[in-house]
């Protein structure tokens, strides 16, 4: 099992989906957007984050019954 | 936190500008830029028709969408590549937003299908003239636009290239001091000669993430999914790269693009030939096709020749 901030598979944890690529993972609330953008190492500038359909800050308090999607809005141009 | 003009809860936070915006600020926000980028580099008016390059991307879409709501004429044409399931689903995210968003204003949308009028798909294309699969979409893809642009009678033809595009492009053109095509960074390019349409970014102004917040926003169901040919692109590391400096300097890709714009406009007022009088020298028809180039045959002709030859 995974310790740490990201941990195995709980119903009790934020999921968060990343896009480009898509990857799915469990991360402990209660969490800031900027953290969370900070500890995966991801840049502010090259992503949005959505809780449900809607946009948040980064200052937004995110929670473990929350569902994330950080989306790359990147592209080959 | 809140928005900056109007107190209301901000959605997004833009610190190039200093401002945070809720939903309706950063909606008159991208509209205001894209009324400025189409007026300050004289792109087309409301009497003029306008033909949008679509992908099923967020800037292609949403530029249709704003476009439509700003009260322009802007009919749409989408090249369907035969990338499996990438280009299925992009073609579906197109076909559902000129249903439900376009029809209404009484746009058009057109489609070529390379599989159908090629006969096969770009990746194909690409082994048959051994040329790498983007610049062969590349080609494709500019050939088409312009050959409907003309064939239809469009008066201009516009694509969702946004700021980052245009910056990430400036800088690989500089790092390998392509200078020759530094020129063609013109948000606006003129209808110089027949059978070229003239070609417009009236997206240039907006980052590619201001311009997703407004996808989201205004719910335009878009392809999130990269194109699978995209991987390794050298304009993904060249934006991750002013990504990064944008974070440790915000506006960075502002200044560097728009910087580059003034510096452009001044320099062709000091220049004794413009555009238009350098691909009238430069141009010619293609013995082919007729649409300009600057060999005998164009690139496109000479691909699908080739294409032909190994088919």
């Amino acid at each position: 099992m995974q310790t740490g901030f990201f941990r195995s598979y709980d119903t009790s944890r934020m999921k968060v989906m990343l896009t480009n690529p898509r990857k799915e993972l469990e991360v402990p609330g209660p969490t800031r957007v900027h953290q969370l953008l900070q500890r995966l190492n991801l840049t502010p500038e090259a992503y949005l984050v959505i809780r449900g359909d809607e946009l948040v800050t980064e200052d937004a308090m995110l929670q473990d019954s929350d569902s994330i999607e950080i989306r790359s809005v990147i592209s080959g141009g | 936190m809140r928005c900056r003009k109007c107190s209301h809860p901000a959605v997004i936070k833009m610190p190039r500008h200093n401002i945070a915006l809720c939903k309706d600020c950063l909606t008159e926000f991208v509209h205001t830029q894209v009324r400025r980028a189409i007026d300050a580099h004289r792109m087309f008016t409301t009497n003029d028709r306008v033909l949008v390059a679509v992908s099923g991307g967020k800037d292609s879409l949403a530029l249709w969408s704003i476009l439509l709501k700003l009260g322009y004429h802007a009919d749409a044409l989408y090249v369907d590549l035969g990338i499996g399931e990438y280009s299925l689903q992009s073609r579906q995210k197109v076909q559902r937003f000129t249903e439900a968003v376009a029809t209404s204003y009484q746009a058009t949308l057109h489609v070529h299908t390379v599989e159908q009028e090629q006969g096969a798909g770009i990746r194909e294309l690409a082994t048959l003239v051994r040329r790498p699969t983007c610049a062969t979409c590349g080609t494709m893809k500019r050939y088409q636009f312009n050959r409907v642009a003309i064939e239809q009678h469009y008066d201009v033809m516009a694509t969702g290239h946004n700021l980052d595009d245009e910056a990430a492009r400036l800088l690989g053109n500089v790092l390998h001091w392509q200078t020759d095509y530094l020129d063609k960074q013109s948000p606006t390019l003129p209808a110089s000669l027949d059978g070229f349409a003239k070609k417009v970014k009236p997206l240039h102004r907006l980052t590619e993430r201001e311009i997703a917040a407004y996808a989201v926003i205004h719910h335009i169901d878009y392809i999130v999914d990269e194109c699978p040919m995209a991987k390794g692109s050298k304009m993904l590391a060249y934006k991750r790269v002013l990504n990064q400096l944008e974070a440790d300097s915000p506006g960075t890709k502002h200044t560097f693009y728009l910087k580059f714009l003034d510096r452009q406009a001044k320099q062709r007022q000091e220049d004794s030939q413009t555009i238009t009088e350098q691909d009238q020298h430069r141009l010619h028809p293609c013995e082919t096709c007729g649409q300009p180039t600057s060999t005998t045959v164009c690139t496109y002709c000479k691909m699908m020749a080739k294409a032909g030859s190994h088919a």
